[in-house]
C-alpha cells in the first residue's frame, strides 16, 4: 500500500494471452525507488483439473498448460507415468526418441527467444526507438539474420512435429514409451537441413558471446545479483536436459545439494506464499525461504554441470567458464549466451541422435509393475521443470503437483526488477519508454513464460502508469 | 525450403484446454476432416515467427482465432501486413506480423484473411465448446466450405451502426 508522499508506478507487459503479469514500482516523493515487485498470475487450477482424469491422458492433457512449451510438460508428464507403470528404463528407441523431441522443443524454443524477443535489444540497444527495436527492424537491418531465426524455429517444430505427432495435442510420449519411431525417410529430411542448422547456431552464439564480451562492462551489472543455482545434471556431473539428479550451488560454487533423486525433491524443495503474488516462491529447505532461493535455466545449468557430452558446447562451456574462473556466473544477461550454448548443444544432440539407428527400433513401450505415485523432472528450455501424481487404485490422478521454471524464477526475477529499478528508475523524474524496457531486458533474459491463460482475438499493450500517493495517474506509457 | 506447392492454407489457433479458446483448433480439425480440394490446414496454440515461413508458401491464407465479443456467429475481415503486431512480451505473434515477416524475409505476400468465431467460455480449465459457440462453429464451417467452392472469400462483417458493428481494427475488439 503506497504512503502519503509515495507514488506507484505499474507496468504491465503481458497481455491475457500468456497470462497476467505486472510490475509494480514505489516511488517516494524524489521519485527514489522504495519497493520494486513482479507479480505473475498463475492459474493453479490446472492441477484440479487433471484431478480424476486417468493416468495415461496426462501426457496429453497436461500440453494444453502452456501453449508456449507444450512438449516440456508432455516429457515430464510422461516421465512420471513412466514411473507409475512401473517402467524405470525404457526401451532405447522410446528414450532416444523423446531425446529428439526435446532437443528439437529446446532448439526451437531458444531460437524463438533469441532471435525475436531478444536480438533486438543486443542489436539496436536498449535506448533504440521502439519502432525499430524489433524483430521487423532485425529483420530490416539483419534480413539473412531474421530468417536464420525463422528456420531454426521451424525445424525444431518439425522435429516436433515428427516425433510427438502433431503441433497440439501432440501424443508422442506415452507411459512406460513412445508411440512411433522415426522412419528412414523422416530422419533423411532432418540429416539435410542438420548441418545449416548447425552453422546458425554457431552464428548465434558468436553473437550472444561477442555482445556479451564487448559490453561486459556493462552488462556485467545489470540486473544482476548473487544467487544460488540449481538444475539436474546426470550422474557424472554431465548437462542433461531430459533426466537427471538435483543440484544445487551457491553463487560460489559450494554445493548445497547434489545428487537428490527427482523422488525425494519435496525433501530438499518448499515453496513460500507471499500475500502479494499468486505465484510462490520456491526455496532450498536447508537454507530457508530467506536465502535458500535459487536461479534455473540456462545460467544455472551452465554453472552447476561439469561437463557438456557434445564437443563444441563443451569448449563454449569452458570458455563460459573461465570468464569467471570457473565458478558460478551471476550476470543475468548472461543468460542468453547461455541460452545459445545449449542451443548448439541441442543441435549436436540431434545430430548425433538421427545418426543412432535406435530410433528405428521396434521396440517401443517396456512393463513394469504398478505403483501409486511418483514424481520426474526436466529442464525445460527455461528451467527446471517439477510434476508430481498420485494415482489411485482406478487408475484416475489423486494428486497434482507442478513447480514450472517460471516459479522457479519467481525470487530472482523480482531481483532484477529491483535492481535495474534502483539503478534506472530511482530518481528520474519522467518514465520514458527506454526506461521501461530497461525492466523488460531484465525480465526477458529469463525468458519467462506465462503462457497459462486463454488467449483469442485482441491483445492488451503494455502499459506503464505512475501514479502519485492519492491513486491519480500522473504518467502513462504503452507500447505494443 | 520455400517453395510454393498449395493455394490455400487454413490456420486455426487457439488453446482446447480453455474451453472456447480451441474455436480456430476445432475449425482446422473441422476442415481438415472435409478434405476440401486445394486446402492445407494447420493448427497450433498460437501463431509464432515460423509460421511466417508456411504463410509464403501460399496463394491464400485464412487466419481463424476465437473472439471474446463481436458479431455471432463469426466475423471475416481481409487482413494486411502491419510492422507493429509484435510484443516484446510475448512469444506469439499476431496474424499481421506474421504477414510482414513473410512479406519481409520471404517476399511473399498472399492474400490473407482473419476470421474471427464468436466464443462466450473462456475463464477456466477445460475442454470442449460452449453450445452457442459449437453452434457458431458450424456456422463458420459452412462458411469456408462454401467459400472453397465458389473459388473465394469475401468479408463477413456486420452493417455499420449496428450494436455488433466489427471495428475497423481487431485488435480493439476487447
Amino acid at each position: 500500500m503506497a504512503t502519503m508522499n509515495q507514488k506507484r508506478v505499474i507496468i504491465e507487459p503481458v497481455t491475457r494471452v500468456e497470462g497476467h503479469g505486472k510490475v509494480s514500482i514505489l516511488l517516494d516523493e524524489n521519485n527514489k525507488v522504495t519497493q520494486a515487485r513482479m507479480h505473475i498470475v498463475e492459474f493453479r487450477g490446472f492441477e484440479r483439473f487433471v484431478q480424476g482424469r486417468p493416468y495415461w491422458e496426462v501426457p496429453v492433457l497436461v500440453q494444453r498448460l502452456c501453449g508456449i512449451c507444450p512438449v516440456s510438460h508432455h516429457l515430464c508428464a510422461a516421465k512420471a507415468m513412466d514411473l507409475i507403470v512401473g517402467v524405470d528404463t525404457l526401451p532405447p528407441t522410446a528414450e532416444k526418441m523423446r531425446r529428439l523431441m526435446h532437443y528439437g522443443q529446446t532448439l526451437q524454443s531458444h531460437a524463438l527467444h533469441f532471435f525475436h524477443l531478444c536480438s533486438p535489444d543486443l542489436l539496436f540497444g536498449f535506448d533504440a526507438d521502439v519502432a525499430k527495436r524489433n524483430v521487423i527492424g532485425v529483420a530490416a537491418e539483419f534480413p539473412e539474420l531474421a530468417v536464420q531465426g525463422v528456420m531454426l524455429r521451424k525445424y525444431g517444430q518439425e522435429v516436433i512435429k515428427a516425433t510427438a505427432g502433431k503441433k497440439i495435442h501432440g501424443t508422442g510420449a506415452i507411459p512406460g514409451g513412445i508411440n512411433k519411431n522415426l522412419s528412414l525417410a523422416e530422419r533423411d529430411v532432418f540429416l539435410k537441413d542438420i548441418d545449416q542448422i548447425m552453422a546458425w547456431s554457431r552464428g548465434a552464439l558468436k553473437i550472444a558471446k561477442d555482445y556479451t564480451l564487448e559490453n561486459l562492462e556493462k552488462v556485467k551489472d545489470f540486473g544482476s545479483f548473487l544467487s544460488n543455482h540449481l538444475s539436474i545434471v546426470r550422474e557424472d556431473g554431465c548437462l542433461d536436459l531430459y533426466d537427471g539428479n538435483l543440484r544445487a550451488y551457491d553463487h560460489e560454487g559450494n554445493v548445497i545439494i547434489d545428487q537428490v533423486d527427482p523422488q525425494d525433491y519435496n525433501k530438499v524443495i518448499a515453496e513460500e506464499v507471499r500475500d502479494w503474488s499468486y505465484m510462490k516462491f520456491p526455496f532450498l529447505k536447508k537454507l530457508g525461504p530467506e536465502k535458500g532461493w535459487y536461479r534455473v535455466g540456462p545460467l544455472a545449468r551452465i554453472n552447476t554441470c561439469d561437463f557438456i557430452d557434445t564437443p563444441e558446447a563443451e569448449a563454449e562451456r569452458k570458455e563460459f567458464m573461465a570468464i569467471t574462473n570457473g565458478k558460478p556466473n551471476n550476470i543475468t544477461m548472461a543468460y542468453h549466451w547461455t541460452r545459445m550454448i545449449e542451443m548448439l548443444h541441442a543441435a549436436e544432440k540431434i545430430q548425433e541422435l538421427l545418426h543412432d539407428s535406435d530410433l528405428q527400433g521396434e521396440d517401443l513401450v517396456g512393463k513394469g509393475e504398478r505403483r501409486e505415485e511418483a514424481a520426474a523432472i526436466l529442464e525445460a528450455p527455461r528451467g527446471t521443470l517439477f510434476h508430481h501424481y498420485r494415482v489411485n487404485e482406478n487408475d484416475q490422478v489423486e494428486m497434482a503437483n507442478l513447480i514450472v521454471s517460471t516459479t522457479n524464477n519467481n525470487e530472482p526475477m523480482n531481483r532484477a526488477v529491483q535492481k535495474v529499478a534502483a539503478d534506472y528508475i530511482s530518481g528520474v523524474p519522467e518514465i520514458t519508454e527506454g526506461l521501461l524496457n530497461h525492466i523488460e531486458v531484465a525480465i526477458r533474459a529469463y525468458d519467462p513464460c506465462l503462457s497459462c491463460a486463454t488467449h483469442a482475438l485482441g491483445s492488451m499493450p503494455l502499459s506503464v502508469t505512475l501514479l502519485d500517493c492519492e491513486g491519480s495517474v500522473v504518467d502513462q506509457k504503452s507500447t505494443a | 525450403m520455400n517453395e510454393r506447392t498449395a493455394r490455400t492454407l487454413l490456420i486455426g489457433y487457439g488453446n482446447p484446454g480453455r474451453l472456447d479458446d480451441g474455436l480456430g483448433p476445432a475449425l482446422a480439425q473441422a476442415v481438415e476432416a472435409a478434405a476440401l480440394p486445394g486446402v492445407s490446414v494447420e493448427a497450433d496454440y498460437q501463431l509464432t515467427v515460423e509460421d511466417a515461413a508456411d504463410v509464403a508458401r501460399y496463394d491464400r491464407v485464412l487466419f481463424v482465432d476465437a473472439d471474446t465479443s463481436g458479431p455471432e456467429p463469426f466475423w471475416v475481415k481481409r487482413l494486411r501486413a502491419a510492422d507493429d503486431g509484435f510484443s516484446f512480451s510475448t512469444h506469439s505473434v499476431r496474424p499481421e506480423a506474421v504477414l510482414a515477416l513473410a512479406r519481409d524475409l520471404f517476399r511473399a505476400e498472399p492474400e490473407t484473411w482473419l476470421m474471427g468465431i464468436r466464443g462466450y467460455e473462456f475463464n477456466g480449465f477445460g475442454e470442449g465448446l460452449s453450445d452457442r459457440a459449437r453452434t457458431n462453429l458450424a456456422a463458420a464451417l459452412d462458411w469456408v466450405e462454401s467459400a472453397i467452392r465458389q473459388g473465394g472469400f469475401a468479408e463477413v462483417l456486420p452493417a455499420a451502426g449496428q450494436p455488433d458493428a466489427a471495428p475497423e481494427g481487431h485488435e480493439t475488439r476487447r
